[in-house]
């Protein structure tokens, strides 16, 4: 369980990126920042590795203060899955993955044998594994990331707009993958990202925030849809519009949803 | 032409081959005091200019400085320390140094600037300690404008070494000199001739050097890239992340 306690930061220059933020990330789950840029979504979940550390507050995993554990092995523990992967240029496809496991001082040899693995577990082919970064593809790059992450079984995995920089359709396989290895893994993962769609996709809790670092609401997506808390999470799901705001109408005795501009969703089953 | 005719008389001529003062001798001596100076302005320049490419902080500075000392005329610098210090290496040494580190520390803080500030931030949120990022990640991705930057100094100091006999017994200089007091000016032309051919052969070790230092990740990109761009790709330098801890 990650606890964020009365956490705000308040960069030098005076921008105050997170505001007296509380919030509970329960383990085993995934819980979906989302926001507007400026919301300070991300620094919010780099709070959690201490990539940021908060001017007041406290951020706790299990009850510990993340700022009495020394961040290096704080960061050893916790997997992070980052926009355009992130991965090392100049080392190949099984090395990036295996660096962690490395720097924790496993042999050569077991870290290898397990990236192997955790290429498999990704769904990538192990003939990739002696590539470099840049002659795989956005997405394969995205799961050599994801690989990367996982390579120390952690119990956290951060995953900072980790699909931001690929196509649409690539997109929509890499989320049923990561679906699919949270429904196998069980990971407590924390995810941002500026789309709605994702959040709801992905997030069995959603966390809406807004400009100035504060949290509108955080619910189930069905509750957010449900209750928004105010005119601003109503107007940022969309819940009163396009193809959120969908109605029944009859047609030739049998019942199918409609959006709001009146096309066909789809079926209501009986 | 007729000069030309005797500089190659004088590099044919067997005497000049052996014994001391003689050609080998010379060359011994000019690349002994190379590499001196080049140690010891690596060992100034190199690591101050990773510490300001990696923390970002100081390179006005560090401008500054290596722009000021460039401006300095080697030839003044090593009579004002020849006065100082008196007759010997110490004083060339100095001089040479000074030389060689502008383009020292200009490559190492380039080299290791050029390094993309989202490759750094994700190997420090993997958990790698400051000097694990400048070791493992900084240094092997910005190694060759830091070589670069090394063949620079190098260059300059081969040609420039020709001044440590001015005021020591020491290097290829010494034949430009004797030969300019003696007006042998064959002698002359072929000490300069050999100082030229001495600083292309070390050029192009670095030119290879260079090249194999290009990690091959970042080879396999930019085969990638030409083959995929018309135009000539530039490096991309990424902004640094300013929603980070200061370390």
């Amino acid at each position: 369980m990650i606890e964020f306690r009365g956490v705000t930061k308040q960069f030098p220059d005076g921008t105050v990126a997170v505001h007296d933020v509380d919030i509970v990330i329960p383990p085993r789950k995934t819980t979906v920042l989302v926001g507007s840029s400026g919301s300070g979504k991300t620094t919010l979940l780099r709070m959690i590795n201490r990539m940021v550390d908060p001017t007041s507050g406290q951020v706790l995993i299990d009850g510990t203060d993340v700022a009495t554990v020394d961040p290096v092995k704080l960061r050893r523990g916790i997997g992070y899955v980052m926009q355009n992967s992130g991965l090392l240029p100049h080392r190949k496809v099984i090395d990036n993955v295996a660096t962690v496991p490395l720097l924790r001082g496993e042999s050569r040899r077991a870290a290898h044998a397990h990236a192997l693995e955790l290429l498999d577990t990704v769904g990538l082919d192990r003939s990739l594994a002696d590539k470099y970064p840049a002659q795989l593809s956005g997405g394969q790059q995205q799961r050599v990331g994801v690989a990367r992450g996982l390579a120390v079984d952690p119990n956290i995995l951060l995953m900072d707009e980790p699909f931001g920089a690929v196509d649409p359709i690539v997109r929509a396989e890499l989320q049923q993958e990561l679906l699919r290895l949270q429904e196998e893994l069980g990971k407590t993962v924390v995810f941002v990202t500026h789309d709605i769609d994702e959040a709801f996709l992905l997030g069995d809790q959603v966390v809406i925030m807004q400009q100035g670092g504060l949290i509108s609401q955080a619910a189930s997506p069905a509750e957010i849809l449900a209750h928004p808390a105010d005119a601003f999470v109503a107007d940022f799901v969309g819940a009163d519009r396009g193809k959120r705001a969908l109605h029944v109408t009859e047609v030739d005795g049998r019942r199918v949803v409609v959006d709001a501009d009146g096309r066909a969703a789809g079926v209501l089953a009986s | 032409m007729n000069l030309f005719l005797d500089a190659f008389a004088w590099l044919a001529d067997p005497a000049n081959w052996t014994g001391p003062g003689s050609i080998p001798q010379r060359i011994a001596e000019h690349l002994w005091v190379s590499g001196v100076v080049l140690v010891i302005a690596s060992a100034i320049a190199l690591p101050i200019g990773a510490l300001v490419g990696h923390s970002g902080r100081g390179r006005e500075p560090a401008v500054m400085i290596s722009g000021g000392l460039r401006a300095l005329p080697t030839l003044g610098v090593l009579t004002l320390f020849g006065i100082w210090i008196g007759i010997g290496l110490a004083a060339p040494v100095i001089s040479l140094v000074i030389l060689a580190i502008p383009p020292l520390l200009a490559g190492a803080y380039a080299g290791f600037e050029s390094v993309d500030r989202r490759t750094i931030d994700a190997a420090r949120a993997m958990g790698m300690r400051e000097l694990q990022v400048v070791g493992k990640v900084e240094l092997p991705l910005g190694m060759p404008i830091v070589v670069g930057g090394i063949r620079s100094a190098t260059l300059q100091i081969i040609a420039t070494a020709t001044l440590a006999a001015y005021i020591a017994d020491e290097g290829l200089g010494r034949f430009i000199f004797t030969g300019l007091k003696t007006r042998d000016y064959g002698e002359m032309l072929g000490g300069s001739i050999l100082v030229i051919l001495l600083a292309l052969v070390i050029d192009g070790c670095f030119a290879l050097t260079q090249r194999v230092v290009v990690p091959a990740g970042v080879r396999a990109t930019r085969t990638a890239e030409l083959r995929s761009r018309p135009t000539r790709p530039r490096t991309v330098v990424g902004r640094p992340n300013t929603e980070g801890n200061q370390e």
